[in-house]
């Protein structure tokens, strides 16, 4: 570590910041304008960098590891094509509310607007899709900017940062100054929730006869799941979960009511329409979770807590708005609920009828094997211990529904933004990130296709994810929506014509790769699998074609428009 | 219903571009955008106006308020305040219109910053309803350009 005062180039304090950020990862890939910072990076020991295939790449590692560890991501990458490929990515981090920091080699100042060659105006392209950004034009600016990008990604709600840096300032020298505090006149986020609006809160709960939690992915970023579960087990009050929320509350609970929302559980999803006061913690009311808003948990009184006062009465109007930190909601109102908890068993066995009318299930057959069954057993496998990523689909939908998250940081996924191809680099990163429990990977393989150089990077850094290819042969979700509203055309949805044999692809990478295709193949195949660990491992799940994901509501429907199998599917009870 | 908030935010590079990047990206609606510096050369004063019912005016305000570069955010709308704006007009000019020209820019408190043989420029300045008023009214004389600076508005002081 270098010294305060003393005299540094740009790339030199761009690495002293980081150290001082605490950051031990890097993703990045070289280019033209950073050259000045591989040459520094050449010597440097304490911070690795993990060389990526692909920019978009390095975006999803760095927001797996984010979400893996709860420490911000960290994006190299040059000017010009290197920083237009990490607009998925951004995008995604921003949706999802991911702490992620980007770094951007850009052109010298003095070709900035000339239409230099590797010149884009990564700052204007980024605006909409990140917390802030930043172009530093002075090398005196260089480690403020820096301390400022790391404050704003991971104060408030979390996301993503950029920050971009022209060559000449990296090569320009300074004396390096680190500035101790961070004051930003701009951005003071509300941490404290109101006293007033706890104390409402609690006194319309404790007299709720029918309360729910719905639980989002704040109350992880948070860390504030200790919180919730000690409420939720003392009031008796059941606990439904949006997809990044999966693993705040204990998916084996009684009182866990999985997840809701268009793909949710029946029971779930019941329980909102059926809810006398609804809470909603660090969650913000999505459309596929809410359906049709107008009809979404009409009887209940709602409280809406969230740390970004923008995400209160967006899509729906709530009755009472706490804005501040999960963790500091659900503390003050632990504190302020009266210990004679009231008699809910009226509500939990109404919760419980439910579950029983329509639970999931899944049929298994000797010859065929279903995608179902393979999560189901990877749940067994790992009991709930594993952190799962997942692409984005139909087998999306059912790792929600078959996997039994215990923990949190438990599933890493593309919810807001959806984006195909983010599992296998997600995967990667979040396995940088954790080494004590295992990392698995459950992806189409339409999506796998979408980032598979990646797997250069697991072979390269012996990365042990676990890559569980379901592989229909099919874009199956859009297959899902062709045969269930557009008359079953097909359209440009089989891929079974032109995909690859991927186990010769693994293997050609350089990994490890086995074919099930039957549950017995199956379950010695995941086996197998989670006890190797030299590197990363693939198996080729060939699983059925013609498979839907129900319970399901259709799009901008209601949840009494919820679909319960392919051969009635206008039963509702 | 029409609202004028005013924004201060810092004076640096990109900070127009931000809000207004944010009223298009939200589908709000951006009637007049107006920008200067303030007293204190590193914070910009700007003038919005815009429509919207109070879930989307309440939005516009949060929203404002999320982008790092805002320091604060005033809907004025409800609160004492002037709200002014400067028109400035060409207009063909003849013999036979010219008193009348004259006339009407007295009623309306404007002056004659620039004539010519054929042509005169005037300037106005008032509430946006004046302003269109103006404009409406000087319509028959041939209108050659015009140019609207937007509202500007500020709290009135305290007594």
């Amino acid at each position: 570590m270098h010294a305060p005062g003393q005299k540094l180039n740009g790339s030199e304090i761009f690495f002293e910041c980081l150290r001082r950020e605490n950051v031990e990862y890097i993703f990045g890939y070289p280019g033209g304008a950073l050259l000045k910072v591989y040459e520094t990076l050449y010597d440097v020991r304490d911070i690795r960098h993990i060389l990526v295939r692909h920019e978009q790449g390095a975006t999803h590692m760095a927001e797996g590891y984010a979400r893996a560890t709860g420490k911000p991501g960290v994006v190299l990458v040059t000017s010009g094509p290197g920083a237009t490929n990490t607009v998925t990515g951004i995008t995604n981090a921003y949706m999802d509310s991911s702490p992620l920091v980007v770094f951007t080699g850009q052109v010298p100042s003095s070709l900035i607007g000339n239409d230099a060659f590797q010149e884009a105006d990564i700052v204007g392209i980024t605006r909409p899709i990140t917390k802030h950004n930043f172009l530093v034009k002075d090398v005196r600016e260089l480690a403020s900017t820096i301390r400022k990008a790391f404050y704003l990604a991971t104060n408030g709600r979390p996301g993503p940062v950029l920050v971009d840096m022209p060559k000449d300032v990296l090569n320009a020298e300074c004396a390096f100054e680190w500035p101790e505090s961070v004051d930003i006149r701009g951005f003071k986020p509300t941490l404290k929730c109101h006293q007033n609006q706890v104390e409402k809160a609690a006194h319309r709960i404790a007299k709720a006869k029918k309360p729910l939690f719905y639980i989002g992915g704040g109350v992880i970023s948070s860390e504030a799941t200790e919180e919730l579960r000690r409420l939720a087990t003392e009031q008796n009050i059941p606990v439904t979960m949006t997809l990044q929320g999966l693993g705040a509350f204990p998916g084996d609970h009684p009182l866990s009511m999985g997840m809701l929302g268009m793909h949710g559980t029946y029971w779930a999803n019941q329980a909102v329409n059926n809810c006398d006061v609804l809470i909603a913690v660090g969650a913000r009311f999505d459309d596929r979770v809410t359906g049709k808003t107008d009809t979404f948990a009409t009887q209940a009184y709602i409280i809406h807590n969230d740390i970004d006062p923008t995400n209160v009465d967006k899509n729906i109007k709530v009755d009472l708005p706490v804005v501040g930190d999960a963790k500091h909601f659900l503390a003050s109102l632990f504190k302020e609920m009266p210990k004679q908890v009231e008699d809910r068993s009226a509500w939990l066995s109404e919760i419980r009828k439910w579950q029983e009318e329509c639970p999931l299930t899944y049929t298994v057959e000797n010859d065929s094997l279903k995608t179902e069954f393979v999560i189901d057993e990877v749940s067994k496998q790992t009991n709930g211990n594993a952190v799962v990523t997942t692409d984005v689909g139909q087998h999306q939908m059912w790792t929600t529904q078959y996997y039994r998250f215990r923990k949190p940081r438990s599933i890493i996924t593309s919810g807001g933004l959806g984006t195909m191809g983010y599992g296998l680099p997600a995967a990667i990163g979040a396995a940088f990130g954790v080494t004590d429990r295992p990392v698995v990977l459950f992806c189409g393989d339409g999506g796998f296709m979408m980032n598979v150089q990646e797997l250069v990077t697991a072979v390269h850094y012996k990365v042990p994810v676990k890559i569980f290819l379901i592989n229909n042969s099919f874009l199956g979700m859009v297959r899902q929506w062709q045969e269930l509203f557009h008359q079953e055309k097909y359209s440009f949805t089989d891929l079974g014509d032109s995909n690859p044999d991927f186990v010769k692809v693994a293997e050609a990478f350089g990994c490890r790769a086995m074919r099930a295709e039957n549950p017995e193949e199956a379950r010695r195949a995941i086996t197998d699998a989670l006890a190797w660990n030299e590197g990363p491992v693939l198996v080729d799940f060939r699983v059925i074609k013609k498979d839907m994901v129900f319970p399901m509501v259709p799009a901008g429907g209601s949840i009494s428009d919820m679909l319960l199998t392919r051969l009635n599917p206008k039963t509702m009870v | 219903m029409k609202h004028i908030i005013s924004v201060l935010v810092e004076n640096k590079f990109g900070t127009l571009s931000r809000v207004a990047a944010m009223f298009s990206a939200r589908g709000f609606n951006l009637e007049s955008i107006s920008i200067g510096e303030t007293e204190d050369t590193e914070i910009s004063r700007m003038t919005i106006v815009t429509r919207g019912d109070d879930q989307i005016i309440s939005q516009v305000l949060k929203q404002l308020n999320r982008l790092v570069d805002t320091i604060k955010v005033t809907d004025l709308t409800k609160q004492p305040h002037v709200e002014r704006e400067l028109l400035l007009m060409t207009l063909k000019l003849s013999r036979a219109t010219q008193h009348e020209i004259f006339g009407l820019t007295n009623v309306f408190k404007g002056k004659v910053v620039d004539i010519k043989q054929k042509s005169i420029t005037i300037e106005v300045i008032g509430s946006p309803d004046k302003i269109n008023t103006t404009i409406d009214i000087f319509r028959p004389y041939g209108i050659r350009e015009l140019a609207r600076s937007g509202a500007v508005a500020i709290h009135r002081g305290e007594s």
